[in-house]
This record gives C-alpha cells, structure tokens and sequence, in this order.
C-alpha cells in the first residue's frame, strides 16, 4: 500500500491519491490536500467535510443529490465551494473514497 | 396461525415465498405476496429489446404461475405500512396484518425527478431501457432511427444493475455497425462518476473497450435539467451535451409506498442491516433487493444469493434465537460487450471484480473480467436459469451465496503495490 506525506506523517493512499484509512485523517491532512486541489478552506468548507465523512461512516452513498438535501449547502454552493468535480475533489479532502459503481 | 406477510412478487419476493413455504409448517403460518402487477418482467431482457435480440413478449411470464401451492397471491396496489400495528393497507382500503414482514417491492425510475425529463419529447427523443415501455418503444425508435447523436446517459447512482447503461452503449456499437450505419451513429456515454470504469483492475482490464469501440466518455457530468426542444442536456457545473436520441437512466428510487410508510431514506430504499437483512425500523420487518439500502449492487444475482442468508435469519428469528446469517455483499453479473461477447464479473462488499476462473477455480469453463464468447452464452442461458431456478429458489450449481475467493487473481493492485 503507497503512502504520501502529509502535516508530518505517512498517510495511506490509493494511486489516485485517496486516503484508504479515514482513522489516520486530521485537519491538517485535510488542509494539506485542500492545496493540491487548489481549495482555499473555509469553515463552510470544513461543514460540508464533516458532513461526507458522518455519511462515509453510516455507509451511505455519496451523491450530489444527497449534498444538495443534506442542509449543509446546497449544489450550486457546493460547485462553488470545489469547482470542477466537487465530489470527487471534496471527497479526497475528506479522506474518503471517491464514488464509484461496481466495475 | 401465524401471518407472514411479503410485499412485492417480483425477483426476491418470488424468491422468499419459494423458500419460505417449504420451510414453514403450514398448519401454524399463512404465507400471503400481494403485487399490484399480474407480470413478472424478466428485467435483464429490457437491455436487449431495443436491438431487438429479444422480442418484448419473449420477457414476460405471468406472476402466479411461480407463487407456490401454499401461499396467498394478493393482487392490489399496496398503500403503506403501519409498522406500529403490525398492519399494511391496500388501495381498496384493506389492511393485512402480519407477525412478520418481508419488504421487497424493489426500486423504479423517477425521470420527474429530473427537470425537464417528463414532457412532450419523452418517449420521442428522450429514451429509458429501465421498464419495458421504455424498452419496447426505444425498440420502435431504433428500427427507423437513421443515425445522428446517440447519447447513454445515467443520471445519479445508485441505479440497478449499475453496468447496464454501459452495456446499452456497447451493445448498441454493435447493433449499428451490423445495420452498416456505425459511420452515421457518434455514441457518447455521460456518466456522474470520473469515468466509464471506476475500480482500478476493471479500469486496467476494460478500458480498451471504449477506445475499441469509438465511445467518448463524458464523466463527472451531474445532470441538472433536459432541454427536450433543443436536445441539449445541462450538468450543474456548467457542462452542456447535445444529443438526437437521449437513452437515459432516470434517478432510482424505492417505490412511493416506502415513503408514505415513514420508512425510507431520501430514495426512498429501507435502512437494513447489511449483513442480517433485517430493518432498522423494526425487528419484525425484514427487507431484499433493490427495496434496501445495503452498499450491495441492486441485481437479481444479489437478491438470489441474499434469499438464501435471509431465510435463514428469518427461521431463527422465528424461533427466537441469535441469527447467524451474515450476507457479504456478493454479486455475479454478466456484462454484455457487443459482437457476441461478455464478461463476468463476481465480487462482494470487500473485494473489488478481478481476473480468473468461474464458477470452478483453475477451470471455469467461465472467464471473469475478460471477454468471451463463453460468457455471452451464459449471459442468454439466464433467462432460462431466472425463470426456472433462481425466481423458483433451487441453488445455482456450484454457485455458494458466499463469495469464494479461489479462482480469482487476487493480488494487490499493481498500483498499490509499494
Ligand atoms: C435493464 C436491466 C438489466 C438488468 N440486468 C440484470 C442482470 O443481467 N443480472 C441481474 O442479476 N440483474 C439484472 N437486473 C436487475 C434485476 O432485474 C433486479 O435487481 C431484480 O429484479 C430486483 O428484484 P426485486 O424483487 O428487489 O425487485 P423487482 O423484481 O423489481 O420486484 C418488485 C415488485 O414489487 C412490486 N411493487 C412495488 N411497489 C408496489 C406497491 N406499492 N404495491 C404493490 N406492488 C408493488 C412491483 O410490481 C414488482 O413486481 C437488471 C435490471 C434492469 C432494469
């Protein structure tokens, strides 16, 4: 399994650079992977990251619809908030797998 | 006596009601399914109508002919569940009672969903394959279609049988260039996910199948609206695809009657346990298929292999002990390539579809994650296994409700590797 440096520790990652272990997330990983995205973090930002991770842990399916309901923000804020794929962009911040379908 | 009660006689509730009366003493429970429909739909055979591989009234049976001596057939739409009285009303204003219920009234397409989707260019230019009007008159269209912007296109997951849209568009290569056509078709398949394949060995294994095939991929594309006058479709972030033919896959979701139960998530499917099956609304309401929210595929295969763990957990459940059947996710889909070729894929909630051998480890006859002209047989040969063994309950041969992991090539990765 490959790691990456991140705030002064190795972290577990997939080749695309998704964390495989939520437990090793902190905010400073967080933040650190904000930047390689080019995500300027904001506390609106760390709420909708909140967020997909309580989903991630009840195992529920990330999707933009479920985002837009969830109270948190709504789509057209959360395009704003993680321009050009928010999903899968907010996911990786999240420390989260990105979606994905059976094969 | 003792009531069961199971909502639904479509692939798994046909299935328990199989299961369960041979299990059952019938002096002490009444096994009732009540189904609005009088059709059980072969819904795998809705991929291929529209190329007109199957005829439409080659995928229809009628409901009661699988409902076994023994079990009450009700046929009446059901209105909700009154899960604090243990009752479930019917439109005609009937209520049922029960000591045990099975949940299994599957999912369906919600295009109303999706804004600008219903109207006047539904079912003219804007297409689904998921029901079979959609499949029968997408069959009409596509005799007479003479060409232009084909575009597959899914709208949210999770869908049922989440590789049947790419199925559709592979299938439909072929279909156009065996009408000498292919030229005058630009097939397209737009796809919320970031692309066509999602799973690092299925993407190193398949994706030459696009290139193959002159499919562009559009991913990332999170549908907001349908322009029907100006054939043009809108993502939220902006993206724009124009199309002459729409094939889309509307957002899934549980039927009506979860909701007005008070018993669903925001699609409507039921909160389960994903590994016992039952409820979290209630102890003595149990869930299959497509109607629960478990990180599973909703595919017929998965609610074969939950039927069995099911029954199990229900017995014991019946007898007041501990259950120990645990489901762990598995599924085994066929995947339709064109040109008289499939794949087989086999994985479960852990493991991720791979290369090898099936069902037999080291000998198959079947290949997974490879095309061959073996797996397109053996996606043909079930519709004759659905109708005459799964939906009747009698086992697969050499096929556990387990995943087993022998015959799969399962290294790492080479990616994660290191
Ligand atoms: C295009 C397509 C291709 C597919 N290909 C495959 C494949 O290759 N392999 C595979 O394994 N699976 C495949 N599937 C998936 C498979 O068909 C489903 O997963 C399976 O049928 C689910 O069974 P179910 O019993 O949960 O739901 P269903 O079989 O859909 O049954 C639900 C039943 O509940 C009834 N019902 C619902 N609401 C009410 C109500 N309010 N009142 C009364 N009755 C109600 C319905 O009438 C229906 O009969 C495919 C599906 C589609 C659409």
């Amino acid at each position: 399994m490959a790691t990456r440096a991140y705030a002064g520790t190795n972290v577990a990652c997939n080749d695309e650079g998704y964390m495989t272990n939520l437990e090793e997330w902190t905010q400073q990983v967080g933040e650190e992977i904000a930047k390689e995205e080019e995500v300027e973090m904001t506390p609106k930002h760390w709420e909708v990251i909140s967020f997909l991770q309580d989903q991630y842990r009840a195992e529920v399916p990330l999707t933009i619809r479920k985002i837009g309901k969830s109270g948190v923000t709504n789509i057209k804020e959360f395009y704003q908030l993680f321009p050009n794929g928010p999903l899968k962009k907010a996911s990786r911040i999240a420390g989260i797998p990105k979606p994905v379908s059976c094969i | 006596m003792k009531n069961l009660l199971i909502l639904g006689a479509g692939t798994a509730g046909t299935m328990m009601a199989n299961h369960l009366v041979k299990k059952l003493p019938a002096n002490e429970w009444q096994i009732t399914i009540v189904d609005k429909e009088k059709t059980h739909y072969y819904q795998p055979g809705y991929l291929f109508v529209p190329f007109d591989i199957y005829k439409p009234e080659q995928i229809v049976k009628s409901i009661d002919q699988f409902i076994p001596k023994g079990v009450k057939l009700v046929r009446e739409p059901i209105d909700r569940i009154a899960k604090d009285e243990d009752q479930v009303y019917l439109a005609n204003g009937e209520a049922l009672s029960y000591d045990l219920l099975i949940v299994a009234t599957g999912t369906d397409i919600a295009p109303d969903e999706i804004e600008g989707m219903l109207g006047e260019h539904w079912q003219e230019s804007i297409f689904d394959f998921y029901t079979f009007d959609g499949a029968s008159n997408l069959r009409k269209k596509l005799m007479n279609w003479e060409g232009g912007k084909m575009v597959v296109h899914i709208c949210e997951m999770p869908i049922k049988c989440p590789v049947a849209p790419l199925e559709f568009a592979f299938l439909a290569d072929s279909f156009f260039k065996n009408k000498g056509m292919r030229d005058k078709v630009d097939l397209t398949f737009v796809t919320p996910m970031d692309g066509a394949f999602t799973k690092p060995r299925a993407t190193k294994e398949l994706n030459y199948l696009l290139e193959q095939k002159n499919i562009r991929i559009v991913p990332n594309f999170n549908v907001e609206r349908v322009d029907g006058e100006a054939r043009k479709v809108y993502d939220y972030g902006g993206q724009v695809v124009d199309y002459d033919l729409l094939v889309t896959v509307p957002t899934n979701m549980g039927d009506p009657m979860i909701e007005r139960s008070g018993m669903g998530d925001d699609l409507n499917f039921v909160p389960t346990n994903k590994a016992t099956l039952q409820s979290l609304v209630k102890d003595n309401i149990f869930v299959i298929g497509d109607a629960t929210n478990v990180p599973a595929s909703k595919a017929g295969s998965v609610a074969h292999f939950e039927a069995e763990v099911l029954t199990e957990n229900i017995l014991a459940y019946i007898a007041g002990k501990e259950m120990n059947g645990s489901f762990d996710g598995h599924a085994n889909c066929f995947v339709e390539t064109g040109n008289g070729k499939a794949l087989l894929i086999d994985f479960n909630y852990d493991q991720e579809p791979v290369t090898g051998t099936f069902p037999i480890p080291g000998v198959g006859p079947l290949r997974l994650l490879k095309e061959s002209r073996v797996n397109h047989w053996g996606k043909l040969a079930f519709r004759w296994i659905y109708w005459n063994m799964l939906i009747t309950g009698k086992p697969i041969p050499f096929v556990s409700s387990a995943m087993m992991t022998a015959g799969k090539d399962i290294e790492p990765a080479p990616a994660e590797v290191g």
